[in-house]
């Protein structure tokens, strides 16, 4: 850490001193000069900063491999087991407490290998410095002897500036690959153990007892989609397509502009509250009331953690979402349409229900598409007021689960890394991933080809 | 008269068609017209009611919020007469030693012991886990109490606390109903929920642990976001060239911004933890994991926020002779900056408020401290919101109520900045 201050620090210098330097040529005034001194300070400090800084990254990565290699090589280290788990153990425990991480260790082979580990950690540590300051300083001395008036240092400069404004807007290449690749990657370890048919075609899903024989039997995954349909676009929809329709239309339709100003705001706050929140609503307030609407209506095994409790909420917060779609896909509708429907005598309700909405229909399809895909990957209200039991029911006041609450489920567990159960998170995460994605595209291939019939 | 504009007349034998005007004055027609402006009046309620049933979810969600949350501020205290015979001078009582020396001079009994003595036996059941811990601290404070009799304000049991805000069971309630007979219950604001952190008595629970935590995260979410995502939109609005490899980025920054946020916490898992072994339920690996998913929105808003300043201004910087850096450093970027700062603030109250991808990267545990550091354990708001939830208690309820509050009014304040911004520096061209 304390090697970066340095190089920073020495940046800092040799950027002053270009400065100055290249201040001169300026005073003497004799020649045409082609930069600024600060363009001069920026090249000489860049210089400076950037290759130690890469050596130190890759340096980062590769050092712990030559500090246990040569941990390895020290004659202590003949006393270690063969290579394996418990050799593994010990070396970490040494590097924790050779780095002050810890201060116990279970293995006594581990207390004497600490200093070995010390010492070498120390010794590379050294090496690392020593090459980042000749690299700071070679760079540095190099580009400030290149300091002359006729160097174009700003053209250089900007070019650094301008692959720097590159490298950031790939990273949300190097993101997105980051998601496909994990999520293929563990998925594809997952069904290496667990049939892939079994996992999209079986009803029964119980993770907790998986049998090693035939893993599959117990992960399929059909009553959590079933349960994300009927959760997300069935009962959230119930919700949220009326609601969000009619105050759309009655915004655009009927609302004075000043009433449209002062609603509209409020409408959209239902989106910013925390999911959390609306967990916490759904688990405390709605589903006990739903739980007793069930038993009221003779609904037998009405749950408290009920698919309807955890719908009705999502699709509260889903409102604005349908709202603010319906409102651009109305107001996208070419206001002669409405003009000649009114002129020919239709009331405005007429109007609305026979010519506008007909017309904007499939710009509210689309809205409702992308409320969908944002319906099936909500998470905390599911977590918190939907059942952890899969079960295949078409009974609102019965328990159902969804796949983001099997998720979060299987992953906060103390399973370890590498077993089917944990695996099957990354499963059903990419499952989420590629039918979100389809829905999306859908949508707004959807809403274009509409916006383009009015254009 | 051209032949086009006159309508063909049907001509032959037929017997030309007579349309009577239509009379809207007979009866059927009024009733018709009556039940078409009625069925314009029900559209038109059901609109109204749309909007308003739309509108009071959210004014009951927050108003229930809001009166249960307001009784988690406060706590019920009981007045304890007590006096101190520890073996302790007041000197070695002094500091952070001083918690130690305390604790192993006797202290915790000996507030039981005048618990008992003061409301009998079972006196100390009616106090707080933490009694003692708030007797150190006024000791800590004023030396002198080691040596004399004095009356200290005890926060009570987490049952009878709830008890005194009338939610309790029957026997508490009754336990409750004796102390204040006895006169010698209060109530007042707990100042120790706003800067102590989790615990298992929901009496001693405090949020500052989770803030910080928060706060800590946010952080790391604006130092990497922000940066890179105005990088990226001042790169794709200024400089890309037209060709696949941009298409490619602005495909993947759209549909980043649409990645379900449990993916990012997948994502987290499996690179920032599995990979390059990060440290679990830190700072530091939730805000990069938030980064990654608040840098598409500041990108989007940046973008827009770029594209609206105008050409003229790009001209006039080149026509003085700045570089393509300097027209974008000098000029664009200092008046799309307040745009992007909206789009930034927002995406970060989206941050802040949320949960799923911090469970997967393990920010669920139980932390008693609050983080010294990026890379201690932490959890942060919305998952502390999350955990008292989860617990059975009756006491948490009124404290998960009180931390959603904290969590709003941050969410409100950020948001009300965001409105502000805009209002102040928008300018229109």
């Amino acid at each position: 850490m304390s090697i970066v201050i340095l190089v920073l620090g020495l940046a800092l210098v040799g950027g002053l001193a270009a400065r100055m330097r290249a201040a001169a040529f300026r005073r003497g005034n004799l020649q045409r000069f082609s930069s600024q001194p600060g363009h001069h300070a920026w090249f000489v400090a860049l210089w400076t900063v950037a290759p130690p800084l890469v050596f130190l990254g890759i340096w980062a990565l590769t050092s712990p491999g030559l500090v246990t290699d040569a941990v390895l090589a020290h004659p202590l280290a003949a006393r270690l087991p063969a290579p394996g788990f418990e050799r593994a153990s010990i070396l970490a425990e040494a590097r924790n407490l050779a780095t002050g991480r810890s201060y116990g260790a279970f293995h006594d082979l581990a207390r004497t290998l600490a200093p070995v580990y010390a010492a070498a950690q120390s010794r590379y540590d050294w090496i690392a410095s020593a090459i980042a300051l000749l690299l700071a300083f070679a760079g540095g001395a190099f580009t400030y002897t290149r300091v002359r008036a006729d160097f174009g240092a700003r053209t250089q400069v900007e070019r650094v500036v301008v692959t720097l404004l590159l490298a950031a807007s790939l990273i949300a290449i190097l993101t997105t690959l980051g998601i496909v690749a994990s999520l293929l990657w563990e998925a594809g370890r997952f069904f290496a153990q667990v049939p892939v048919f079994d996992f999209l075609f079986g009803t029964h899903w119980s993770p907790q007892v998986i049998s090693d024989s035939d893993p599959g039997a117990s992960l399929g995954a059909v009553p959590l989609f079933w349960g994300t349909f009927f959760i997300g676009a069935v009962i959230a929809m119930a919700v949220a397509i009326p609601f969000g329709l009619m105050s759309a239309i009655y915004l655009t339709q009927y609302a004075r502009a000043s009433t449209r100003a002062w609603i509209k705001p409020k409408l959209e706050m239902l989106a910013g509250v925390p999911t959390v929140v609306y967990g916490y609503f759904a688990a405390l307030t709605v589903a006990p009331a739903v739980r007793q609407l069930g038993i009221s209506l003779g609904i037998a095994n009405a749950s408290s953690e009920s698919a309807l409790a955890a719908g009705l909420v999502m699709g509260i917060m889903i409102i604005p979402f349908v709202s603010s779609m319906a409102d651009d896909s109305l107001s996208a509708v070419p206001a002669a349409m409405r003009d000649g429907s009114l002129a020919m005598g239709a009331t405005s309700s007429e109007t609305i229900r026979k010519v506008l909405v007909p017309a904007a229909l499939p710009g509210v399809v689309g809205g409702v598409l992308l409320a969908v895909s944002r319906a099936i990957w909500e998470t905390m209200i599911v977590v918190m007021a939907a059942s952890g039991v899969a079960t295949l029911t078409a009974n609102p006041f019965a328990s159902a689960t969804t796949v983001t609450k099997q998720i979060v489920d299987l992953l906060t567990g103390e399973a370890e890394f590498d077993s089917a159960k944990t695996l099957a998170a990354f499963a059903l995460g990419l499952t989420l991933f590629v039918i979100t994605l389809l829905l999306n595209i859908v949508a707004l291939t959807v809403v274009k080809k509409y916006r383009e019939a009015y254009e | 008269m051209s032949k086009a504009i006159v309508p063909e007349v049907p001509t032959g034998t037929a017997e030309p068609v007579l349309r009577r005007p239509t009379d809207w004055s007979t009866q059927a027609s009024r009733r018709r017209t009556r039940r078409r402006y009625a069925a314009e009046r029900r559209f038109r309620v059901m609109g109204l009611a749309a909007v308003w049933l739309s509108v009071g979810f959210l004014v009951f969600l927050l108003a229930s919020m809001l009166w249960q949350g307001v009784s988690g501020f406060t706590e019920t205290r009981v007045a304890l007469p007590i006096e101190l015979r520890l073996d302790i001078t007041p000197d070695r009582a002094a500091g952070r030693s001083g918690d130690l020396a305390l604790a192993g001079a006797g202290l915790e009994g000996a507030v039981d012991a005048a618990a008992t003595a003061a409301y009998g036996p079972g006196g100390a059941e009616l106090l707080s886990d933490g009694a003692w811990l708030t007797v150190r601290d006024a000791v800590k404070a004023d030396p002198t109490l080691l040596s004399r009799r004095f009356i200290a304000q005890i926060p009570v049991a987490a049952d009878i606390d709830v008890a005194a805000k009338g939610e309790g069971t029957p026997d508490a309630e009754a336990q409750f109903a004796r102390l204040s007979r006895a006169g010698v219950t209060s109530r007042g604001f707990d100042i120790d929920f706003l800067t102590h952190a989790d615990s298992t008595d929901p009496t001693r629970v405090g949020i500052w642990g989770a803030l910080k935590g928060s706060l800590l995260t946010m952080a790391v979410t604006l130092l990497l976001a922000f940066p890179i995502g105005t990088f990226a939109a001042l790169y794709l609005e200024e400089y890309a060239p037209r060709n696949r490899w941009t298409d490619l980025i602005e495909v993947s920054i759209n549909n980043l911004a649409a990645v379900p946020s449990i993916i990012f916490g997948l994502l987290g898992l499996a690179v920032f933890l599995g990979t390059f072994h990060l440290p679990r339920s830190a700072p530091l690996v939730g805000g990069l994991t938030l980064a990654l998913m608040t840098m598409p929105v500041i990108v989007i808003a940046g973008r827009n926020a770029i594209k609206a300043v105008p050409p003229s201004i790009r001209d006039a910087a080149l026509a003085v002779g700045a570089s393509p850096v300097q027209v974008v450093f000098h000029h664009v970027l200092p008046l799309a900056l307040p745009g992007i700062m909206t789009g930034t603030i927002i995406g970060m109250a989206r941050a802040l408020g949320e949960t799923a991808p911090l469970l997967m990267i393990g920010m669920r545990a139980f932390i008693a401290a609050p983080p010294g550091g990026i890379t201690d354990p932490a959890t942060v708001l919305p998952v502390q919101i999350f955990l008292w939830s989860d617990e059975v208690s009756r006491g948490f309820i009124e404290k998960t109520s009180a931390a959603i509050i904290v969590l709003l009014v941050f969410l409100l304040a950020m948001n009300g900045l965001a409105i502000y911004l805009r209002n102040k520096f928008e300018t229109r061209w």
